[in-house]
């Protein structure tokens, strides 16, 4: 870890600066994500000087790193001591970091099984709209002291303050992990998935790529033997999950625009103009389409759900908000952020 | 300083002409239950924490929805506090009342509205208490996860509003790990839907800030949980040993060798000598400390983890391993962890039990530092602890007829919460604030961190009207606490630099 390197300092007194100037703030680590959500403006704050793994003890399941450290590097950590991050998040370019992982609150195909980067997110220190830096939340696995601000933050895209660390719950990784194709149509594959999702199997994965259903079977030897054999298929390489977690499926690089939709996962199929690959069990559809964007959110809210465009320069990315939702939004942002200095309308216009 | 809520430091509270306000509550709510005489509303005047009590102005028990939107309507128009509470058995005083403030009872909303078997779902009034989730959905072989010790009578509304957890929480989460989305009413009466029914939502993660909230942000109208399929098989392990220190370590151990068990939990002689004599679990008397390690899943795997427990176990020196031989010996051995509280009451006139979390390897240390409170308050303290996440439950013996030692209780119960804030730990796990710990929330935070929580209520209910004074603290309060540790002369934590 020889980058390691504890800039809070300089980052406390860029937002300081910001504050006193009026200048909006765009904060950045490598720009792996930085097609996500509305194109901002604002002067540059790159997180990466910021880097370095604070504590890890594997006993604890908790690791603490600054938010410019790059995720594998953390993996790597973990990886030493056969450890993981549950929630398998995206990286989507090589130098990714933990700020942005928290800041996207982008998980992976273990999701639904796992939980998600909120889920996992203890404690986080953060520089605040007041020009503070501040400690919420902790490294120990229960706490309810005071508002959970640290879970607020995962998914807030750098709109409300900007992170300087985060503590994580990480998980021993499984004794055994096989996948499996199974050839079976995108509608039977679904119908089983709700079946199975109500047994106690060791499933960690499922998706649909339009051709045939992929499971990711993790536990230890006993029962990941067992369901092998319940289930039948081929087995296939690992590596699959890695291509879709990374986007590097065939799917991903078809023509049309790339969606996520987040649905029920009692859905059914979807009826949307384009091609679908169906990811978390059902819970996460992608879509290559070029179909407007207003009628994909139209649809999938209808069926409870929300879409979001994952390509630059979109206006609304992100599934409009109910009125008292977005008011309360607004509220929420202009308490923490009174000054609005931190990525403003990176979500949406109004926050 | 005392908790109960203070004016002079917790904020002036609007005055409200109670009469007043009863003849146009009958008027715009003729068919809501309200309570408003002495003998009527003495039941009401505490939850969990029953050694603070407090008459409520009135108390209402809306039977519709509607009725409690427009009893907000009324109260956001009056300026009148509202404190929410469910089934009233929360331990920290989330749902203490205030003189001036109106009770909303949300206990009669007990309809379970869903189960959705292929969407692993419940949708639920507030009202609902969490075991009735389970056992609602077990005909379908799915289950609620969260198992707060109440569970049989504790609200699912309540468990949203406390961010409840339970004897699983290591493997299966908390409650805002296990919901999907909550309904709430804001403080002037609107609708709000936090979270839905896909695995995440747009915006700002509310749903994520809500849970936990204790009431000052809305009120839960409506919850929809996750629900999972029932390990296959659940085994239980005992292990005794001859000092805390050893299993300690075993927690460590067993985790280290890559094993995240269903639920392990941690007793010391004292709370084992108790259970045992209550239930005659069959619990070492003799050992200084037990464990119970519970291994839930698929039959092989759990057999395959049993043995690699009991290994460990052996090595990290425990004097004894048993595995419960049938599931009428599991549940007995975890009868004696889950009746310790009842139990330490036989022993004890009253006690008083606080909830502190710790980074697990710290254990040894603080444990150290409560015998030596307890040595120096001169009251017996007897450990029972969710070893797998780090939560500690000391329970602190007293006798509240015998002058001068509640005060004694809560003195020494402040000093463990400290503690537990030094080692790197939280003033509450599982219970909550409420009142009850809200003189520790100024140890925990500092002032720009509690003015930040401030802002966040602010956003929400900028007048301050749902549960005044519960969760945060004021500054001027954090300002009389600082004070009175001067006051006495002492620093505040004396005996650290040990650990």
């Amino acid at each position: 870890m020889s980058h390691d390197f504890d800039a809070s300092a300089a980052l406390l007194e860029q937002v300081n600066h910001a504050l006193n100037s009026a200048t909006p703030l765009r904060i950045q680590g490598s720009g792996s994500k930085a097609h996500l959500g509305r194109a901002t403006t604002g002067e540059v704050l790159d997180t990466r000087q910021h880097r370095g793994i604070v504590s890890y003890d594997p006993t604890e399941l908790v690791l603490s790193a600054r938010a410019g450290t790059p995720l594998a590097e953390i993996e790597a950590a973990l990886e030493a001591n056969n450890q993981m991050l549950p929630c398998e998040p995206s990286h989507l370019g090589d130098g990714a970091t933990l700020g942005g992982m928290v800041a996207t609150g982008l998980s992976g195909p273990r999701r639904p099984w796992a939980g998600s980067v909120r889920d996992q997110v203890l404690g986080t220190r953060v520089i605040t709209g007041q020009g503070k830096l501040l400690r919420f939340g902790g490294e120990v696995m229960k706490n309810v002291a005071g508002y959970d601000l640290s879970r607020l933050m995962a998914g807030s895209f750098g709109c409300l303050g900007l992170l300087a660390e985060v503590s994580i719950k990480v998980l021993p990784k499984p004794r055994q992990v096989l996948s499996l194709r199974l050839e079976v149509d995108a509608l039977h594959a679904l119908n089983k998935l709700a079946e199975w999702g109500q047994q106690p199997l060791p499933i960690s994965a499922a998706s649909h790529d339009g051709a045939a259903l992929h499971l990711r079977l993790e536990g230890g030897e006993g029962s990941v033997l067992a369901a092998r054999q319940r289930l039948g298929g081929e087995e296939i390489d690992n590596g699959y999950w890695q291509q879709l977690r990374e986007q590097r499926l065939p799917f991903f690089s078809a023509s049309g625009t790339l969606w996520r939709l987040s649905l029920p996962a009692n859905s059914g199929l979807l009826d949307v103009p384009g091609r679908q690959l169906i990811d978390w069990g059902g819970a996460q559809r992608w879509l290559k389409t070029d179909a407007d964007g207003e009628l994909i959110q139209r649809v999938t809210a209808k069926l409870g759900g929300h879409a979001t465009c994952f390509a630059a320069g979109q206006a609304q990315p992100f599934q409009p908000l109910a009125a008292p939702l977005l008011r309360y939004q607004r509220q929420l942002k202009n308490q923490l952020d009174p000054q609005g200095i931190f990525n403003p309308g990176r979500m949406y216009a109004e926050v | 300083m005392s908790i109960l809520y203070d004016e002079r430091v917790d904020g002036a509270l609007p005055k409200v002409d109670k009469a007043a306000l009863l003849v146009e509550l009958r008027q715009r709510l003729p068919d809501l239950d309200i309570l408003h005489t002495q003998e009527d509303l003495k039941p009401y005047e505490c939850d969990g924490l029953s050694a603070y009590r407090t008459t409520p102005m009135l108390v209402v028990l809306p039977e519709r929805i509607e009725q409690v939107q427009q009893l907000l309507k009324l109260c956001h128009a009056r300026g009148v506090p509202v404190v929410a509470r469910g089934a009233g058995t929360g331990l920290s005083g989330g749902a203490l009342p205030l003189e001036k403030g109106i009770l909303l009872v949300m206990a009669r909303f007990n309809q379970i509205l869903e189960i959705n078997r292929e969407g692993r779902f419940a949708r639920v009034q507030p009202g609902v208490r969490n075991l009735a989730i389970s056992q609602a959905a077990a005909p379908f072989d799915l289950y609620y996860a969260p198992d707060p010790s109440s569970q049989i009578a504790c609200s699912i509304g309540g468990n949203v509003a406390e961010n409840a957890g339970g004897v699983h929480c290591l493997k299966y989460g908390l409650t805002v790990h296990n919901l999907l989305k909550v309904d709430i009413l804001t403080v002037e009466g609107e609708f709000m839907t936090l979270g839905s029914d896909a695995l995440d939502s747009p915006g700002f993660d509310l749903l994520a800030l809500f849970t936990g909230s204790e009431g000052m942000l809305g009120i839960v109208t409506e919850v929809t949980v996750k629900l999972l399929p029932k390990p296959q098989v659940a085994k239980v392990l005992l292990a005794a040993f001859d000092s805390v220190e050893k299993a300690g370590r075993a927690v460590g151990d067993i985790i280290a060798a890559g094993i995240i068990p269903g639920g392990l939990e941690m007793m010391d002689n004292l709370a084992i000598r108790a259970a045992e004599d209550f239930i005659h679990a069959g619990y070492p008397v003799e050992a200084e400390a037990i464990l119970l390690c519970e291994l839930d899943g698929v039959e092989a795997d759990v057999a395959d983890d049993c043995e690699r427990v009991r290994e460990v176990l052996e090595k990290a020196g425990a004097t004894e391993v048993r595995l419960a031989r049938d599931e009428a010996e599991r549940v007995k051995f975890w009868a004696g962890r889950k009746n310790a509280f009842p139990a330490v009451g036989r022993i004890s006139p009253d006690y008083y039990c606080m909830d502190g979390t710790i980074p697990r390897r710290e254990l040894p240390g603080v444990l150290r530092g409560i015998a030596e409170l307890s040595e120096e308050y001169g009251l017996r303290v007897a450990n029972v602890f969710h070893a797998g996440d780090g939560n500690m439950h000391p329970l602190i013996l007293f006798d509240a007829n015998v002058p001068g030692e509640l005060e004694r209780a809560e003195a020494i119960g402040g000093k463990i919460l400290e503690l537990c804030v030094k080692v790197g730990g939280s003033i509450t796990g599982e219970h909550g604030v409420g009142r009850e710990k809200i003189n520790q929330m100024c140890a925990q935070f500092n002032s720009d961190e509690i003015t930040l929580f401030h802002a966040v209520k602010a956003a929400f209910d900028p007048s301050g009207l749902l549960n005044p004074g519960k969760n945060i603290p004021t500054l001027h309060r954090c300002a009389e606490f600082g004070a009175m540790h001067v006051h006495h002369g002492q620093l505040p934590f004396p005996e650290l630099e040990r650990f």
